[in-house]
């Protein structure tokens, strides 16, 4: 018999009682029913509190921020989404001075690899929300937003539309049908990449990105 | 720079001595407290404004359902995770776990492996193994590559080098991999996230552990903060999740629940800096993440542990920790005293499953019954009464209660037993009880002023004058 067989076998002959499970009442996850002012509100409190930086911005001013954040960091190179609008957005604007120079991750990571670990400041991606209670964005990596874009470059920037940002995590789940199917990877992101292994000290940009700026857009 | 797998044979029941030795290190004892204190009060405050007693029922609920269906669960998480393209395998102990992780290995052609966090490759001693089949195992979680450098392992189970200060830390990097004697943790910190960029770059295959697999969708569930994780499970051509089989839950809703209670319990934090969810291995248009994903499903012991009613409840665990960041003895003599793969209450309910009572003794002796980490548990396992009913097992020679753990009465004596007996026949005699204790109290100079270890630390108490059914009866008078 497979090590699967036997494993199941144990378990479906178990030899002690029934094992019968309360039903689950989920009501304690629910938070109050915030207003939009106050998930951002909330939402920007707490990543504040783990290091992330919120700049509020309107649809017409969000590039203004990136060029600010950028420049103030002197970055040389932004990684950019080729068919989201944000990175239609950026090309329109690629002329600009204070912009640094808009990279595309179009092609597979096994041919650039050592670019992107070594060459790439910062790295701008979309999210498909936020959860005001805990601080997080909600990012499902694409073809057009590879994962490691998040990941490997120094500096990430999230962009978060205002309407997206949902109270809890349950909720999320919820609102946006996660269980009808799920992507390749799916990301809670709540603060630059951290540690506290060195004695309880916490030191920032361990081994993903030491800033993480968050552009919501109201 | 070398990565020498750490494989120091503790001998579990030496437990005593190293408590001893433990005790009156005032190191260990400072960076315990210092640590502990801290997650303690952090943990309190993350709870604040929340119901979390029902907040903690809902938790034991959901692993409970989980556990119940668990066989279904299984089966309908391996369904969804092979519909999306990850591979299923499952072993009965670690041994087997670690030569299907080698199988893969060795089909890939892979020489070096770099690992995520994961306890239950602990459990199956992976680094070692690996190592023995000329292939390379890197930790990149930041305290388990200081535990590998110091070829030692994990003292705590959230924080692996919670043992050590910075000086000592700075020491054991200066010496191993060359970098500057700093006390500074943010230049620590990048020379080794410089380190491992390389490594991750060039590993074969990455190992994770897995805190949640959801059956519905077919997900994996990793809890992090450093994104050596994300690094582990996204960088390299091959992945390798390995899990124990009671990670298994019904939805993603329950996640959700777990989630909110494991790392507000874990290091008082609302949430990790990173929560990945991986579905499936790289799809054709993707331009990143591995071509080949598994996951193996690992028993040793837990189908054992799951036919017993009152043992099962062990297996509700969600690996936060918080029974030992508030146990009054592991605060005292720290992660490695213990011997064992999980340190501190849990470990002491754990392990003797998985050891059996004979090697693991002293573990449910280790403990003050305080009740803190049953009070404390996220998902509420009666730690303190799975203690009483283990230690019970460990003397109980009158097999009255069939044992489902090894080593029954591992811990008897023949002269406790003795003593137990005889204690019972003179109690059940009045003539003799009433003779006895008479005869006691009279020839009370004689009793020894010590007794064992008991006395170090206090005074041994006198046997009175008179018995209590003298004194009554002068009273009654």
């Amino acid at each position: 018999m497979s090590a699967r067989d036997i494993i199941l076998q144990r378990l479906r002959n178990r030899t002690g009682g029934d094992l019968v499970a309360p039903a689950s009442d989920f009501s304690v996850l629910e938070r109050p029913d915030w207003s939009t002012e106050e998930r951002i509100e909330r939402f920007e409190k707490i990543i504040e509190s783990v290091h992330g930086e919120v700049h509020r911005c309107t649809r017409d001013n969000w590039i203004d921020h990136v060029a600010e954040v950028l420049s103030a960091r002197k970055a040389r190179n932004l990684l950019i989404p080729s068919q989201h609008q944000i990175g239609q957005d950026l090309r329109a604007h690629a002329e600009r001075d204070d912009l640094p120079n808009l990279l595309i991750y179009d092609e597979p990571i096994e041919s650039w690899q050592p670019a992107l670990f070594n060459d790439v400041d910062a790295g701008i991606t979309s999210t498909r929300g936020g959860i005001a209670e805990t601080g997080s964005l909600i990012l499902w990596p694409t073809a057009d937003e590879p994962r490691l874009m998040s990941l490997v470059p120094p500096i990430h920037i999230a962009v978060l539309e205002a309407s997206q940002i949902y109270t809890t995590l349950y909720e999320a789940l919820d609102a946006q049908n996660w269980k009808a199917g799920m992507p390749t990877n799916a990301l809670l992101i709540s603060g630059p990449s951290k540690t506290a292994d060195i004695e309880q000290t916490l030191a920032y940009g361990v081994h993903g990105p030491k800033e993480l700026i968050v552009l919501i857009i109201e | 720079m070398s990565a020498t797998t750490p494989h120091p044979h503790i001998d579990v029941k030496e437990f005593h001595p190293r408590a001893h030795e433990a005790l009156h290190n005032p190191q260990i004892r400072q960076n315990f407290r210092k640590a502990m204190d801290g997650l303690m009060s952090k943990r309190k405050a993350a709870f604040e404004g929340w119901d979390l007693e029902t907040l903690r029922e809902l938790g034991a609920n959901v692993r409970l359902r989980a556990l119940a269906n668990l066989p279904d669960l299984l089966e309908q998480l391996e369904q969804k995770l092979t519909e999306n393209g990850i591979k299923v395998h499952w072993a009965l102990d670690g041994d087997e776990a670690c030569r299907i992780v080698r199988d893969i290995c060795v089909a890939r052609e892979a020489k070096s492996v770099i690992k995520g966090k994961s306890m239950v490759s602990e459990e199956m001693e992976l680094n070692h193994f690996l190592e023995g089949e000329g292939i390379e195992a890197l930790e990149s979680d930041l305290g388990e590559y200081i535990v590998q450098l110091a070829n030692e392992t994990p003292s705590h189970i959230i924080m692996p080098a919670i043992h050590k200060n910075t000086g000592e830390i700075s020491e054991l990097m200066h010496e191993k991999t060359g970098t500057d004697l700093s006390h500074d943790v943010e230049y620590l910190t990048a020379a080794a996230r410089q380190q491992l960029r390389e490594k991750f770059m060039n590993a074969d295959v990455g190992v994770s552990g897995v805190n949640f697999a959801v059956a519905e969708t077919g997900t994996l569930c990793l809890v992090e903060n450093e994104g050596n994780g994300r690094m582990t499970t996204t960088v390299p051509p091959c992945h390798i999740a390995v899990t124990g089989i009671e990670k298994v839950v019904p939805n993603l809703a329950d996640v959700s629940a777990l989630l909110a209670l494991l790392t507000r319990s874990a290091t008082g934090q609302h949430i990790t800096t990173y929560f990945n969810m991986i579905s499936s291995p790289r799809k054709a248009d993707e331009l990143d993440g591995p071509e080949e994903v598994h996951l193996v499903l690992v028993d040793n012991g837990r189908s054992v542990i799951y036919q017993d009613d009152e043992l099962l409840d062990t297996l509700r665990c969600i690996r936060c920790g918080a029974c030992m960041n508030h146990c009054p003895v592991y605060t005292r003599v720290g992660g490695h005293t213990y011997g064992t793969t999980y340190p501190g209450p849990i470990g002491k309910i754990l392990m003797p499953h998985l050891i059996g009572l004979d090697e693991g003794r002293h573990l449910p002796s280790a403990s003050s019954l305080c009740g803190a980490c049953g009070e404390v548990c996220p998902v509420k396992i009666p730690i303190p009464d799975l203690l009483v009913r283990l230690r019970r097992e460990s003397v109980d020679g009158d097999k009255l209660h069939p044992a489902k753990v090894r080593g029954h009465g591992a811990k008897r004596t023949p002269l406790e037993a003795a003593i137990w007996k005889f204690w019972s026949w003179m109690h059940s005699r009045p003539g003799i009880y009433r003779t006895g204790t008479r005869f006691a109290s009279r020839f009370r100079k004689l009793q020894p002023a010590r007794a064992g270890a008991w006395t170090d630390f206090r005074t041994a108490p006198k046997l009175a004058g008179k018995t209590l059914h003298q004194q009554l009866r002068e009273r009654g008078k």
